[in-house]
C-alpha cells in the first residue's frame, strides 16, 4: 500500500482555478449559472478548452448529470461522491487516481450553490421516514449548528476549550478577509464582538457561524505530465486522504475528536512524506470556530486538546506564526454551504504567489482540510510547487 | 397529547417500527446482538459491530448521562421561536447514545453540565408517535 502511495505522490497536479464572476448574495444566476462561471473561468486560468476536459467532477444531487449538460460536456469519467463540502477535496484524490488509472487525462471539478438565494437548489433532503427526522430533527436539532456545537461542548468540558478561544478563530480569518476584495465581510471584530454576538446554538454565538451565500468555485486537475505543457505553474497534489464515519451526528464515534479527520490526514502526511511542521500555510474548512481547532488536533499540528491554546494570540492571523483561511474562510470570505473547493482555489493562488497583499511570504508547502455533513466526512489534500 | 406541537413527525420505517411501538407504550427499547453482544442504537436489523444478524431488541432501563449538548437558541423550523431548546446526546446506562431534547431544565448553560444525570420521559407527539425525551435524574 505505502509503495502505491509513493507512485500516486506528485502525480498530479493542480492547473487551473476560479470562481464565479462575483460571490456575495447574488438572487441574479441560478446555482448551474453560478458552476458554468466558476467552470469557465478555471479552464481560462489553465489555458484549456471545454473539448480538453474528460472528466467531471461534482457534487449534489442530479448534478453529475446536470453540469455537463449546462456545460456541454461528455465526461468519460463522472465523479459525483456527495459526502458535503469537503467532497470536492476528495474529487482531487478521485481525480488523481483515475488519471493514474488511464481512465481520463484532465478533470474538471466544479461547485456552484445558491446557498442564500437558493435559486435553482434541489428540494429539502429529509422525509419523514428519513433516519435524520425519526431520530434527530425531531428532537429539535437544528442541522449544522447543533452538530458542531455538541462537539464544541464537550470539547470544552473534557479540554477546558474556551469561548474565547474559539472566538480568535473569528477574529483572525476577519483580519484576513480585509486583505481580500472578494471577501464577503471585511470590516474588524474583536472577541469581544463575537462574544456579544447573537447567541445561535450555545456555545456558539453569530459570529462563530460561517456565512450562507452564493458563490460557485471549480479547479482542473490533470497528469503531472500534461501539467508542464500549461501557461501556470502547475500546483502538485502530495498526499490526500479521506474518511466517513457516521450521517446522525448521534452516531458520531466520539465527542472529542474528529476520527474522520484523523483518517484522512493520516494517509495524506503518508503519501507526502512530510509533517506538519513542513506546512507553510493552511485551509481549513471553519464551518464553524470550532472545526479548525478540532482539525488542528486531527491533523497532527498539535496534541489532542491542545487545540485552543494553539489558536490563541492571534496565532492564525495574518503575521502570526501559523497563516490559515487567508482568503477569509467559511467565516468572512464565502460559504454557500458546501465550501471545499474554496480551500483549494486558496492554497492554490498561495503557492503561485497570485495573493497580493494576503500573500504568504515563500509558502511552496500547503494543506487544504474539510469536513463533510456534520463532523461526518473529511478529506485532506497536500499540495506543493514541487513534484 | 402536545396540541401545539408543529415540528416534523416521524414516519416508521419497518425496521424502526418496533422502536415506535415500544415507545408508544412508553417503553425504551434498543437493540442487542447475540453474537458478539454489542448492545446498539438507532435500530437496524444487523449489529454494526459485527454485522451479525442475530439481533434482539431489549428494553433499556431509561437511566443514562447527558454526553454533551447545545442550547439552541435559534429553534427549528416547527419550533416555538422564542423557546430555547436544550438539545443533547444522552449515553444510555447500556452504552448506546441517541440525540435527545432535553426537559425539565432551565435552557441555560449554567444549568446543565455534561455527564449529568437523566431519565427518560415520554411526550405523545401524535396519535401514532410517541417521543422519548430526558430530563435530569437526581444523583444518588
Amino acid at each position: 500500500m505505502t509503495a502505491d502511495l509513493r507512485r500516486l505522490r506528485g502525480s498530479a497536479a493542480i492547473v487551473g482555478v476560479g470562481e464565479s464572476d462575483e460571490l456575495g448574495r447574488l438572487p441574479h444566476k441560478s446555482s448551474l449559472q453560478l458552476h458554468m462561471e466558476a467552470s469557465h473561468n478555471a479552464l481560462a486560468d489553465a489555458g484549456l478548452h471545454k473539448r480538453d476536459v474528460d472528466a467531471v467532477f461534482t457534487s449534489g444531487r442530479n448534478m453529475a448529470n446536470d453540469v455537463p449538460e449546462y456545460l456541454g460536456i461528455r465526461p468519460r469519467f463522472i465523479g459525483g461522491t456527495q459526502v458535503g463540502g469537503c467532497s470536492f477535496i476528495l474529487h482531487v484524490e478521485h481525480a488523481m487516481a483515475a488519471i493514474n488509472a488511464g481512465l481520463c487525462e484532465v478533470a474538471l471539478i466544479t461547485h456552484g450553490e445558491s446557498g442564500a438565494s437558493r435559486i435553482a437548489m434541489p428540494a429539502p433532503r429529509w422525509g419523514d421516514d428519513s433516519t435524520n427526522t425519526q431520530f434527530e430533527l425531531v428532537h429539535g436539532s437544528s442541522g449544522p449548528p447543533t452538530g458542531y456545537g455538541l462537539l464544541a461542548t464537550r470539547h470544552m468540558h473534557e479540554y477546558g476549550t474556551t469561548k474565547e478561544q474559539m472566538a480568535e478563530v473569528a477574529v483572525a480569518t476577519r483580519k484576513w478577509a480585509a486583505l481580500n476584495p472578494k471577501a464577503f465581510v471585511r470590516d474588524p471584530i474583536t472577541i469581544a464582538d463575537v462574544l456579544r454576538s447573537r447567541l445561535i446554538a450555545w456555545p456558539f454565538n453569530l459570529l462563530d457561524c460561517c456565512l450562507v451565500t452564493d458563490a460557485g468555485g471549480a479547479c482542473v486537475v490533470t497528469s503531472a505530465e500534461r501539467a508542464r505543457d500549461l501557461p501556470k505553474p502547475p500546483i502538485y497534489v502530495l498526499g490526500t486522504g479521506e474518511c466517513t464515519t457516521h450521517q446522525m451526528v448521534s452516531q458520531m464515534p466520539a465527542f472529542n475528536r474528529w476520527d474522520a479527520a484523523v483518517a484522512a490526514g493520516e494517509r495524506a502526511f503518508r503519501m507526502a512524506g512530510v509533517a506538519p511542521s513542513d506546512i507553510d500555510v493552511a485551509q481549513f474548512y471553519d464551518a464553524f470556530t470550532i472545526v479548525p481547532i478540532l482539525a488542528l488536533e486531527a491533523l497532527g499540528f498539535c496534541a489532542p486538546g491542545e487545540g485552543g491554546p494553539f489558536v490563541a494570540g492571534q496565532r492564525t492571523a495574518p503575521g502570526g506564526d501559523f497563516p490559515m483561511n487567508t482568503n477569509g474562510g467559511g467565516l468572512s470570505y464565502t460559504h454557500t454551504g458546501m465550501y471545499g473547493i474554496f480551500t483549494i482555489i486558496e492554497a492554490t493562488r498561495q503557492l503561485r504567489g497570485e495573493c497580493g497583499p494576503r500573500q504568504v511570504p515563500d509558502a511552496t508547502l500547503g494543506i487544504c482540510h474539510g469536513t463533510g455533513g456534520i463532523w461526518s466526512a473529511a478529506a485532506t489534500l497536500i499540495v506543493s510547487t514541487e513534484s | 397529547m402536545a396540541e401545539t406541537y408543529a415540528g416534523p413527525i416521524p414516519k416508521p420505517t419497518p425496521e424502526t417500527r418496533p422502536f415506535w411501538e415500544a415507545a408508544k407504550a412508553r417503553r425504551l427499547v434498543i437493540q442487542a446482538c447475540d453474537d458478539c453482544g454489542a448492545r446498539y442504537f438507532y435500530p437496524r436489523p444487523l449489529c454494526p459491530a459485527c454485522l451479525s444478524r442475530a439481533v434482539r431488541w431489549i428494553d433499556a432501563s431509561g437511566r443514562a448521562r447527558l454526553h454533551t449538548f447545545v442550547v439552541n437558541f435559534r429553534p427549528a423550523r416547527g419550533f416555538p421561536a422564542d423557546a430555547p431548546m436544550v438539545i443533547g446526546i444522552v449515553e444510555l446506562e447500556e452504552g448506546p447514545r441517541m440525540m435527545s431534547h432535553i426537559v425539565g431544565v432551565e435552557p441555560d448553560p449554567a444549568a446543565l453540565r455534561c455527564e449529568m444525570p437523566l431519565e427518560v420521559v415520554f411526550e405523545d407527539l401524535t396519535a401514532e408517535i410517541t417521543l422519548p425525551k430526558f430530563r435530569p435524574r437526581p444523583e444518588r
